[in-house]
């Protein structure tokens, strides 16, 4: 019997097309776009002027608070803008425009690294470093990774969760990483467990990718703190929440955090990104993105540079089929759509799906039958149709009562609507209602 | 058989009495006094209980206004100064005198100037839409056409008009209760001076973007060109974030901004159409005279300058 969470959860098509693809490099782009908003919380400052000529790992926007994070050239060029550009929100942010110059890519584009396992650095280096390089979860949330390892030294953390899980469909970014970087991985898992002093780990992975499940298994034969675990595969298990609950049994406590039951939970990429800060200085400019569709040419993984426009990726897939509808950022469940494709890859991109009319357009939204669907897979507890009509009412109070700021988003209750209601955009619009709503009371 | 009927009819009467004593002490036991102005300013109230003053409703609202000392900062903005005028009266203290507002939407992109990018959804509400992405149209400032306002409209003022996809005020009704104003996500609505015959002239654009962006999303957007600023006697327009505010307390309604704006952003509302001032163009055969005219008399001035030339160098 595999292990999954208790509640809810649904199971759509897979629709992992490029799982046996290897991740291309892909070529530098001539102009990256880099918004200085990546990760949650607090955007970060620019510290380049216009015509500055930047190296490629250098720090271009500094961290603006405590929530917020270090954000480092992606390529070597000069700055030829500081300009307001339409990003993943579809609204126009601060992004920094550098067009890279060609004859001087510095030394980090031509190593490559070998693996290096032992550890020099001591707890304390490590965290800053994590903190310096501009390291963000990818697993999409993009919470900067040293506030989640800066941990209340009266808690004590017992477990470490690796989140291999990547529940979405259509995704396969971290299974490809998982595959062709498992010894970096491992190596940056013990990284971790030596900068907090961690006794076990574990890595959790769907059993829809048998092959790392293996990989990882052989790997760690030898070790005794990391476990792998194989779960049943669920949506939306890739919740830190979820994912807790099905490899722990422990549930997070309501407005907590995963610390306050000892556990931390950190994505694959976020691993491999904390081993290449760590081991070999190399600071957050690329990631992992799956370029997939069913009508692409030939949908495939990349390594990408961070502001890359997408258009670059569509191109390298073969450009855009007939009769496209829909360009997401993110996944089919999660994702966003996106208002054109001159749009540049974050931190958060963890995929751009290409759908067509068929897939894309809504259905006509009918009155609620009161089936109960929605309750029965949501994976917090909740009553997607009570928060729906009580946002839809406008009675915001009441939706905060029913716990409104629980609901994790994942989209569970609209997939299985027959009566295809927008219940996700309802809960969006009450939790954001209730959020202003909290402001303005304090 | 009649014992039955007068039976049920003595328990019933019996009950009745019973229930009319015990309703009666009940309620000279448990009197709530209740100052008996608050129904009366209840009844002056409009009853359109549409939260416009920032009470709950207009018995909220006369309790309000009975229980406070200093009443100057409260306003009903559908009863106006004339309402106001008999609470004042009837409570005799002061309340402020405010001029009439109406509310105007400031964005005039219609289909036809502000072309679609994307095709939108989702569910028919502006403040879901804007929460999710920036509309329909590359402009992230304007309307968004899902008509929120015209929802929360208590007084039938508003509706979306089908060919421009816009919001249009009822002037006539609108009783500038403010409920559009917060209900509107992007802020397009503003609560404007009303006069007699409804004259206004704003800015009907809020893009702040660069010009050339801002034109290319909407042909009649606001590019912060300053043409008006510079034309304004009064120093009415303030510009800010490549957009152009017409400030409403200092604008004198004298229309010299809008013929200047190359965007055609600038609204004017029931103005009378301007009358185009013909060129005189001079009747055929007359036209000679008043040019010989012209000419004699600068022969004059010439004869009269040389002669005092000529007075001047002979002395």
């Amino acid at each position: 019997m595999l292990k999954t969470f208790q509640l809810g959860g649904i199971h759509p098509p897979e629709n992992k097309l490029t799982a046996e693809k290897s991740i291309q490099k892909m070529a530098i782009p001539k102009v990256v776009y880099v918004p200085i908003a990546q990760n949650i919380g607090i955007p970060s400052e620019i510290i380049v002027a216009v015509k500055d000529t930047v190296e490629i790992g250098q720090l271009i926007a500094k961290s603006g608070g405590f929530v917020s994070s270090n954000i480092h050239s992606p390529v070597a060029g000069i700055v030829t803008k500081l300009d307001k550009i339409v990003d993943t929100s579809g609204y126009k942010k601060q992004c920094i425009v550098i067009r890279t110059d060609e004859k001087n890519l510095s030394n980090f584009e031509k190593i490559i690294y070998p693996l290096k396992t032992n550890i020099e650095l001591s707890s304390t280096e490590i965290l800053q470093r994590i903190a310096d390089f501009g390291i963000v979860g990818l697993g999409g949330a993009t919470f900067p990774s040293h506030v989640k390892l800066h941990i209340n030294p009266d808690k004590k953390i017992e477990y470490l969760i690796i989140n291999g899980v990547e529940c979405e469909p259509y995704l396969t970014a971290d299974h490809r990483l998982m595959l062709e970087k498992s010894a970096e991985i491992i190596v940056g898992i013990k990284i971790l467990m030596s900068a907090l002093q961690l006794k076990k780990a574990i890595i959790g992975i769907e059993n829809n990718k048998k092959d790392a499940i293996a990989l990882f298994k052989n790997l760690t034969q030898n070790e005794s703190k990391i476990q792998v675990a194989s779960l049943k595969v669920k949506y939306p298990q890739g919740s830190e929440k979820q994912l807790i609950s099905a490899l722990l049994k422990r549930e997070v406590p309501k407005n907590g955090l995963p610390p306050d039951i000892g556990v931390i939970v950190h994505n694959v990429g976020t691993i491999f990104a904390i081993y290449e800060a760590v081991q070999h200085n190399k600071p957050l400019t690329e990631r992992v993105v799956t370029v997939t569709g069913k009508n692409l040419k030939n949908p495939a993984n990349f390594w990408v540079k961070i502001g890359t426009p997408i258009s670059d990726l569509i191109k390298e897939v073969g450009g855009l089929p007939e009769g496209t509808r829909k360009i997401i950022n993110g996944g089919p469940m999660m994702g966003k759509a996106i208002k054109n494709t001159d749009v540049p890859i974050t931190k958060g991109t963890s995929g751009i799906l290409v759908i067509a009319e068929e897939e894309a357009s809504r259905k006509k939204t009918e009155n609620c039958i009161r089936c109960g669907e929605c309750v029965f897979v949501c994976p917090m507890g909740l009553e997607p149709h009570l928060l729906m009509s009580l946002a839809e009412r406008g009675l915001f109070e009441r939706a905060l009562a029913e716990d409104v700021n629980s609901c994790i988003q994942c989209g569970s209750c609209s997939y299985v609507c027959p009566s295809n209601r927008p219940l996700l955009d309802y809960i969006r619009f009450g939790k954001n209602s209730v959020k202003n709503l909290t402001l303005i009371q304090n | 058989m009649t014992d039955s009927i007068l039976n049920s009819v003595l328990l019933l009467t019996s009950l009745g009495i019973f229930a009319a004593v015990v309703l009666y002490i009940v309620s000279k036991k448990f009197y709530v006094y209740e100052n008996p102005l608050i129904a009366e300013i209840d009844e002056l109230l409009p009853a359109a209980n549409c939260a416009g003053c920032g009470s709950p409703g207009c018995k909220a609202f006369a309790e309000k206004l009975v229980n406070t000392e200093d009443i100057s900062a409260l306003f009903c903005p559908v009863g106006g100064n004339k309402v106001m005028q008999l609470i004042a009266e009837k409570l005799g203290k002061t309340v402020a005198e405010k001029d009439p507002t109406v509310a105007v939407v400031r964005c005039q992109g219609s289909c036809e100037v502000r072309p679609k990018t994307t095709i939108y959804q989702g569910p028919d509400s502006c403040a879901i839409s804007a929460l999710i992405y920036s509309g329909e149209t590359d402009c992230q400032y304007g309307c968004l056409s899902e008509g929120d306002c015209v929802k929360v409209c208590l007084f039938d003022a508003m509706y979306m008009d089908e060919i421009t996809g816009l919001p249009v005020v009822i002037t006539q009704k609108c009783t500038s209760c403010g409920l559009c104003v917060s209900a509107c996500p992007r802020n397009i609505i503003e609560m404007r001076p009303r006069n007699k015959k409804d004259l206004k002239i704003f800015v009907g654009c809020l893009n702040e973007d660069k010009g050339g962006i801002a034109k290319k999303a909407c042909a009649l957007a606001c590019i912060g060109c300053d043409k008006c600023v510079e034309v304004c006697p009064k120093d009415a327009i303030i510009m800010f974030n490549n957009l152009a505010y017409i400030d409403p307390v200092l604008c004198t309604l004298c229309r010299k901004c809008v013929p200047v704006c190359p965007t055609n952003s600038i609204v004017e509302t029931n103005f009378p159409v301007k009358k185009e001032i013909p060129t005189p163009t001079l009747p055929e055969g007359k036209g000679v005279y008043p040019q010989l005219q012209k000419n004699q008399l600068e022969k004059n001035i010439k004869a009269i300058n040389e002669t005092v030339k000529k007075l001047k160098t002979d002395a």
